[in-house]
């Protein structure tokens, strides 16, 4: 599947904004976010600036932009739309909750928005995450573990993020590290799963199916056009194949085996807030690596058509 | 809505022979020429009399060579939207574009609605859908809605227009709802079938496949025919003998 950039762009960093909504407001919700209404507020605000970077960068890779708005209404049947009402939904409790830290007023309804902005950030990445694990016509996608993979990954790049900026404001604390750490400890198990199961499934579909034909052998003679179309260009992307297994490394060092270094090094010396600057810096290229990846991996079945054996 | 409907009063669509194509692709641009011009905005192309041309056609045909057992041909594949009974296409659609009409079972996009965001050609397994660049949405084979109901134009041509192309007659359009329709009655009688069956989508299109041959094929001897003792015969083998030293 080709990668388009904005969709990349979008789930990583709306993905990291939700995780970080996620950690502060259970923090908030169990009374373990320290500092006052500026620290809150400064936090909540970077999550809600990475979501609405992510969700209008989204809106990039559509023909027609100019009617977005139309993608909230089929949310029977449609995970794409389901995301989109969850991700504006989300908006109004975290608004608000942005808005009595911004005030500085105390309310007994904190603890009410704090927990709906959790809620709301956990239903949007997984309904993002169901956009790909619904399409059966993807075997890399079709899984139980990809939704999974969506929320740990967000709340391990929250999680980080969220320990970034405690330290930042002096309110460095070790539980904060420890989430962080089993967080993207559990990002890089989930994803080691993930590459052994679709290495382990060469898939169920065989070009005799899509054919009903050809059960001993099938060889292109002439293509339908000269030049790959829409369909190939979509569907049959493999430029980053070849290097998979070298991108496969990358993402895992950087996504969970240097985060877990440098979240043990910000844990053990004075030197936090550098060693977390570093880990989320390294996580994020590390999560834009893993998502590239996720994409350039993925083999769609109408590729069966065009010379795949499976898929 | 893009709810499926529990069903469809018929289900139009069409029968294709893989017996009589000949891969000509006079459905492919017959196709091209009635969709660029009717329903919708025109079916863009870029660089069309370049180097790298590529553009939105709504029927493509493949060459394939098959092979079952000892029995093998080259089969021409035309391979358009099937118009499934349960397409994914429609249930992803985020506003409603893509829907499947109760009335007649045909699959559109309702090019003022869609957003273009490709989720329904991630979701087609059959790669039947084709993003229009120029226009911004996803464009499909709409089985020649704006030709089959069309009264302003002659009654015999209001069929798709691949249909009304095929100078074979290997492509039928008609009622697979219908167990007594003319598409229905030779899917039942040359056996034809669904493309991948095994995903589940109930494409209303069927294919009909190549027919084997009755007889085995012809086979070239492999022996020398048996000695006569002509004089003729002497002749060719001293001169095989000669050119052989």
């Amino acid at each position: 599947m080709h990668p388009a950039y904005s969709v990349i762009f979008f789930t990583t960093a709306s993905g990291a904004g939700y995780g970080l909504l996620f950690w502060l407001s259970l923090a908030h919700l169990l009374g373990l976010l320290p500092g006052d209404g500026w620290t809150g507020f400064t936090t909540i605000a970077v999550a809600l600036v990475l979501i609405t970077m992510g969700l209008l960068s989204s809106t990039l890779h559509l023909g027609r932009p100019e009617r977005a708005i139309r993608a909230f209404s089929q949310w029977r049947s449609s995970w794409l739309s389901r995301e989109g009402v969850a991700a504006v939904a989300t908006y109004v409790p975290s608004g608000l909750l942005a808005l009595f830290w911004l005030t500085g007023t105390e309310s007994i309804w904190t603890p009410v928005l704090a927990l709906l902005s959790a809620a709301g950030a956990v239903v949007t990445v997984y309904c993002t995450g169901m956009i790909y694990a619904s399409l059966r016509t993807i075997r890399q996608w079709n899984l139980p573990l990809v939704p999974l993979i969506y929320l740990v990954l967000s709340a391990a790049s929250g999680a980080l993020l969220f320990a970034l900026f405690m330290a930042l404001f002096g309110y460095g604390s070790v539980w904060i590290g420890v989430v962080a750490l089993l967080a993207t400890l559990a990002a890089g198990g989930l994803k080691i799963a993930y590459f052994a199961e679709i290495d382990g499934n060469p898939g169920r579909y065989t070009a005799a199916m899509a054919l009903g034909l050809g059960k001993d052998g099938i060889r292109q003679l002439d293509p339908p056009h000269t030049r790959p179309n829409f369909v190939m260009r979509e569907m049959g992307y493999s430029v980053a194949r070849k290097h998979a297994q070298k991108l496969r490394r990358l993402a895992l060092l950087c996504l969970c085996a240097l985060p877990v270094l440098f979240t043990v090094a910000a844990l053990l010396t004075p030197l936090s807030t550098t060693f977390y600057l570093l880990a989320v810096l390294s996580a994020a290229l590390g999560l834009v690596t893993e998502r590239w990846l996720f994409f350039a991996e993925a083999e769609h079945v109408s590729m069966l058509y065009y010379g795949a054996a499976r898929a | 809505m893009t709810s499926l409907p529990n069903s469809t009063e018929r289900k139009l669509g069409l029968v294709i022979d893989l017996d009589i194509c000949v891969g000509c692709h006079a459905c492919v641009t017959s196709c091209k020429e009635w969709n660029t011009g009717g329903y919708s905005a025109p079916l863009s192309d870029h660089d069309p009399y370049g180097a790298d041309p590529s553009g939105a056609w709504l029927n493509r045909v493949h060459s394939f060579e098959v092979t079952d057992g000892d029995w093998s041909r080259t089969v021409h594949f035309p391979r358009s939207c099937l118009h499934c009974e349960e397409p994914a296409c429609v249930t992803v659609c985020p506003t409603g574009a893509s829907y499947k009409r109760v009335e007649d079972g045909i699959v559109l996009v309702n090019p003022d609605t869609c957003i273009g965001c490709k989720l329904c050609s991630w979701a087609c397994p059959y790669g039947a859908r084709e993003y229009d660049y120029d226009h911004g949405v996803m464009k499909k084979c709409t089985l020649c809605v704006d030709r089959i109901y069309n009264e302003t134009i002659p009654e015999e041509d209001r069929i798709p227009a691949c249909v009304r192309a095929c100078p074979t007659g290997a492509r039928a359009f008609g009622d697979l709802g219908d167990p007594d329709s003319d598409v229905s009655q030779s899917v039942e009688e040359r056996g034809g079938f669904n493309l991948l069956e095994e995903f589940g989508y109930k494409p209303v299109n069927k294919y009909l496949p190549p027919r084997k041959p009755v007889e085995p094929l012809p086979q070239a001897a492999e022996e020398a025919p048996a000695n006569t003792g002509s004089r003729l015969e002497k002749l060719f083998a001293w001169a095989d003998r000669a050119l052989s030293r």
